[in-house]
């Protein structure tokens, strides 16, 4: 680990989707290309948060996938720590990354072993104290027994965050964890995520709608319309001034 | 009814298809509004079912007079004509022919050459090809029936299954739920068939053996020896078919490929 160095680099990331085949939807086959992301580059340090926003489709999720692993660039490259994306397993590489949703798709099973996932994949066990003082963190202190799915969507989502974290990783990936989320649950969450972040000295890739939150949450903020970077920057230079009863969207941030 | 107007073992047979297949007709017309593909596909499938079954028969009287082997090429002609079957069903699921072609070879193949070995089954091509077909043919459906299942389950939990990949989970432990899920569902109706075997359903093959003179006793006991082989080949076809889906829908970097 080298502290000076930016803790993820990503270079000329660029994702073209083909035309379907048979259905079938694969890259590198001959056919008018849909470019999702283009020519995208950024670098992010440790403890540092970027909100990335932009309207439906201007492929914030895209980015945030490529930079789990859980879908491929078609040209660029993606460093952790200066290491290549292609030169880690993608197992070790998405325990060192970990990600939250839009939804908190828990597993069937107890919280606890929602929570316990991650380790136990690599064949690790989540102490019990360990378990017992992250549930008690966010508030959860007698849910590790409960039955996952019964949870409302404000406790799903601190569980999925929390599941996310037992793998102890260094970047924190979240894809709008809050936009499914009603007004109550919504503060919560984002007021926990805040404090663990930087409790944990996280980096942290923050996709959103919403510009008021960019700007509470973010140290930079990445504008992306159309798969294409249109500003990056503190949240002062690149979003417009909040003004009472606006509209959330980022529109004419560029 | 029929037997006074055809007198003819052939003519009442043809008779009878006709009658079953526009009943198979009436009843699809009035669920047209439920599955209006399968409403398409049914006079085709009838056509192709009663040509290639008339085709069969014709092929049996003929091999019934010529050497025991020739069976072993009738039955791997139908093993492919199954896994050409279930590629059609298997939609989305990359080389689905030869994932079932190496199922249903192994699963069916080996279940019916074990009990061949011990004896179970006769090798004689009247008991052989009978016997042989059905189990191909249950295997077919159930494997169908899998893939499919597991199509639905895989893309009804994208998001379940792309949350356990990025918490590190292998591909195999992120699908292993919709697995386990389209496997039990795929099974239901062949454990259905042994828990009701007798009380709900008493299979042609016994008649079949009682007619020909066997004791009712013997055929009943012979009929639960199908079943069971019946349901022991599809399972067996479908783990195979289990341990081999997985890398056919994800990349070599556990990514999730077949997603809506």
């Amino acid at each position: 680990m080298n502290p000076s160095s930016p803790l993820l680099e990503c270079a000329n990331l660029t994702r073209e989707l083909y035309a379907p085949a048979e259905g079938k939807v694969t890259a590198g086959s001959a056919g008018p290309a849909k470019t999702l992301l283009h020519d995208v580059s950024f670098s992010l340090s440790r403890g540092e948060v970027l909100a990335v926003v932009g309207p439906s489709g201007a492929g914030k999720s895209t980015l945030l996938r490529l930079l789990n692993r859980l879908d491929e660039p078609t040209s660029g490259a993606v460093r952790l720590d200066g290491e290549d994306y292609r030169q880690i397993s993608p197992l070790d590489l998405r325990r060192r990354v970990g990600m939250v949703m839009q939804r908190a798709y828990l597993f069937p099973g107890t919280v606890a072993e929602n929570i316990a996932y991650g380790p136990a994949q690599h064949g690790k066990n989540l102490p019990p104290e360990t378990l017992a003082s992250m549930l008690a963190r966010v508030g959860l202190e007698e849910y590790g027994s409960r039955n996952a799915l019964t949870l409302s969507g404000g406790e799903a989502q601190r569980v999925a965050i929390l599941r996310a974290l037992a793998n102890d990783p260094e970047l924190l990936l979240l894809d709008e964890p809050t936009s499914a989320l009603d007004e109550a649950a919504r503060s919560g969450v984002e007021r926990l995520l805040e404090s663990l972040i930087r409790e944990r000295h996280l980096a942290c890739v923050w996709v959103t709608h919403s510009t008021d939150q960019a700007r509470a949450m973010a140290d930079r903020v990445l504008v992306l319309a159309a798969g294409r970077i249109r500003a990056i920057g503190t949240p002062a230079d690149v979003l417009a001034p909040s003004l009472p009863g606006s509209s959330s969207e980022p529109g004419g941030a560029a | 009814m029929i037997e006074h107007f055809f007198h003819t073992e052939i003519a009442r047979g043809l008779v009878e298809c006709a009658i079953t297949a526009l009943l198979g007709l009436v009843v699809m017309l009035l669920a047209r509004r439920r599955a209006p593909d399968l409403f398409r596909d049914l006079p085709v499938a009838e056509l192709r079912g009663v040509l290639q079954i008339v085709a069969v028969g014709a092929i049996l009287a003929f091999l019934l007079h010529g050497p025991r082997w020739t069976s072993i090429f009738v039955l791997a002609g139908m093993v492919f004509a199954a896994a050409g079957i279930v590629r059609k069903r298997a939609r989305l699921i990359p080389r689905a022919f030869r994932l079932a072609l190496t199922a249903i070879a192994a699963g069916a193949g080996g279940v019916l050459c074990l009990m061949a070995l011990l004896g179970v089954i006769p090798l004689g091509i009247t008991i052989l090809i009978p016997v042989g077909s059905m189990v191909i043919a249950n295997t077919m459906n159930t494997q169908s029936l899998f893939l499919d299942r597991l199509r639905g389950e895989v893309l009804a939990h994208t998001g379940e299954i792309e949350s356990a990949l990025a918490l590190g989970a292998t591909a195999e432990a992120a699908l292993s739920p919709s697995l386990s899920a389209a496997y039990r569902a795929c099974l239901i109706p062949s454990i259905d068939n042994i828990r009701s075997l007798g009380i709900v359903w008493i299979p042609g093959i016994m008649a079949g053996m009682v007619l020909s003179g066997a004791s009712p006793l013997y055929a009943a006991l012979y009929q639960f020896v199908v079943i069971t082989t019946i349901f022991s080949a599809s399972a067996l076809t479908c783990l195979i078919a289990s341990r081999m889906v997985t890398r056919r829908l994800f990349s070599a970097h556990e990514q999730l490929l077949l997603r809506p």
